[in-house]
């Protein structure tokens, strides 16, 4: 942070003043009497910073798809800031889950945070992801690229599993009607695919056909 | 229905004080009899009596006699016995929650599955006309307008509402026990179930244009659950008729069970032989049962029906078994696997 090696883009404040805007949101929705905020606050707060932490995720998993099927590389330097904040999200959501289910009566049982958290499949699943998420933040920076070499590519794929669990999170926590999650579910598909090396060659070349022609004849001969 | 305009419901610290005010006018009359004694000067009631309504502290000294037999003539509604004090609280001590809370925090997936919402989709519904067909396996089934079923003696419940959700509410109903109904129309010897069904009106709720859930809304009762005293009809709470997110203008109320079995807005009321099948058994076999009773030991497939979020509270509480009410109903489930019974 302290030296900048170049001055962001606006693209770059966007995402740094747009991830906050759940929070605000929450405080804005406070102060004008949001009913199901001032009613079951815990409840409300829970599920505003998962599918916030959700919507970081997949916008964050959307950067590389984006360069891939329209080539703008602008997006890429967006992935760590928008990771980075889907797990603040996602932690902030993981301790009002605990403070929710262990203060019970005017006393803290641990005994309870532990059956919430490790008893129930959806809560289970979501722990998981968070687990996975921790130590990509960690190692979100240049010295870690540097010690892991190799490793650090392979470590920070296991977004994508992250992501896959955290749509079994959704689904699993929702009353009957899942159509919510399995649209969020659709879009991680998509944006997976896309990673897919067929399929990424096939976005490239579209892209910059006269440049890897050659290779495509090659390919279909 | 007539619609009720904001400013004649009666705000909810006014119903809480309901019986305060008499006691309040009740004390002032007292001291200004008091007063009248020393003073020939004379005051009319002021209706400001309801703005500092003199606090009826436990142990409080009873007005005299002579106060007491001014107080009628002081005010012009007979003044109810100053040592009743209207209950704000359940039988447990716990308060009411707040009508707006009541009012503003809905599960009635007929307009929407959003909570918050619900109130504002409602505000429209039409409660008026309403009729109500009890049939079924009955000796004299019998269609009531709802202006009927208001004449049965309305009583005042407070009740604990858990919903499967792990939330709870105490709310001031009015209605009258089910079993009243039931008696009216005579259940066959052969009836064992009761089947209640909600209105199907898709074009005034726009949930029901969902095709992801089996409308209308179906639930049942045995037949003897049915006619626990506890099991009641409710066409109002907090003193004045229901609002259409509660369920207007008639809905059940059986609270020793999760809240999804207090079907709302009913029309149809069924007496019939097997268990009828409710429309979130049919949704999800695994997660809802029929007889759906609160049970912190026996958890939602999803989660844990332990503990529950009572609103406004920090902290959650354990949930009791039957939802507090064991008393009253454990044995109709004498001998029962409660767990295989979900």
């Amino acid at each position: 942070m302290a030296k900048r090696k170049s001055s962001w883009t606006p693209l770059q404040i966007a995402v740094h003043v747009g991830a906050f805007v759940p929070l605000l949101l929450i405080v804005w929705n406070f102060w004008q009497g949001n009913m199901a905020l001032l009613i079951n606050p815990f409840q409300d707060v829970t599920f505003r910073t998962g599918k916030a932490a959700l919507i970081l995720l997949l916008l964050s998993l959307a950067c590389t798809p984006l360069n891939i099927v329209f080539g703008w590389r602008q997006v890429l330097p967006l992935r760590k800031p928008l990771g980075l904040y889907a797990f603040m999200y996602g932690a902030l959501h993981f301790l009002i889950f605990i403070v929710d289910n262990g203060y019970i009566g005017s006393s803290v049982d641990l005994m309870a945070v532990y059956e919430a958290t490790f008893e129930k499949r959806f809560a289970l699943v979501g722990f998981a992801a968070l687990m996975i998420l921790l130590p990509l933040a960690i190692t979100s920076n240049q010295w870690s690229m540097r010690q892991l070499k190799k490793n650090w590519k392979r470590l920070h794929q296991l977004v994508y599993a992250a992501g896959i669990l955290v749509i079994i999170h959704f689904i699993w926590l929702v009353k009957s009607d899942i159509r919510e999650p399995l649209v969020y579910g659709a879009i991680l598909a998509l944006l997976l695919v896309v990673r897919i090396p067929l399929v990424r060659r096939f976005f490239v070349d579209l892209r910059s056909p006269k440049k890897n022609k050659p290779r495509i004849a090659a390919d279909n001969a | 229905m007539t619609k009720i305009k904001s400013s004649e419901i009666t705000p909810e610290h006014i119903y809480l004080s309901r019986r305060k005010f008499m006691v309040g006018v009740g004390a002032l009359a007292a001291s200004m009899a008091a007063l009248a004694a020393c003073s020939p000067q004379q005051s009319s009631a002021p209706p400001a009596a309801t703005s500092t309504p003199a606090k009826p502290a436990a142990g409080q000294t009873p007005p005299t006699a002579a106060a007491q037999a001014a107080a009628p003539a002081a005010v012009s509604q007979p003044a109810e016995p100053t040592t009743i004090v209207a209950p704000t609280t359940d039988e447990l001590g716990d308060p009411f929650n707040t009508f707006e809370a009541i009012t503003n925090y809905n599960n009635y997936y007929e307009f929407t599955t959003t909570k918050e919402e619900v109130a504002m989709l409602a505000k429209d519904f039409t409660t008026n006309p309403w009729q109500v067909q009890v049939g079924g396996l009955v000796n004299n089934p019998k269609t009531f307008d709802i202006d009927d079923l208001r004449k049965f003696e309305q009583e005042e419940r407070i009740y604990r509402l858990r919903c499967v959700e792990a939330w709870s509410m105490v709310i001031p109903w009015q209605g009258f026990p089910l079993a009243k109904l039931l008696k009216e129309v005579d259940p066959k010897p052969e009836a064992k179930f009761v089947r209640f069904e909600t209105v199907y009106r898709p074009e005034e709720m726009p949930g029901q244009r969902s095709p992801w859930y089996n409308w209308p809304y179906i639930e049942g009762l045995r037949l003897d659950e049915a006619m626990n005293d506890l099991a009641i009809l409710a066409t109002g709470l907090y003193g004045k008729e229901l609002l259409p997110q509660s369920g207007a203008p008639v809905r059940l109320v059986v609270p020793w069970k999760y809240g999804f079995k207090s079907i709302k807005s009913i029309v149809k009321i069924d007496l019939v032989e097997t268990a009828p099948m409710s429309l979130w058994m049919a949704a999800a076999p695994n997660e809802y049962g029929f007889y759906a009773n609160v049970n912190p030991e026996v958890d939602h497939p999803r989660w844990s029906q332990a503990t529950e979020r009572r609103i406004g509270e920090f902290g959650r509480r354990k949930t009791l078994p039957f939802n507090g009410y064991a008393e009253q109903v454990a044995y109709l489930y004498d001998g029962m696997d409660l767990r295989a019974n979900f």
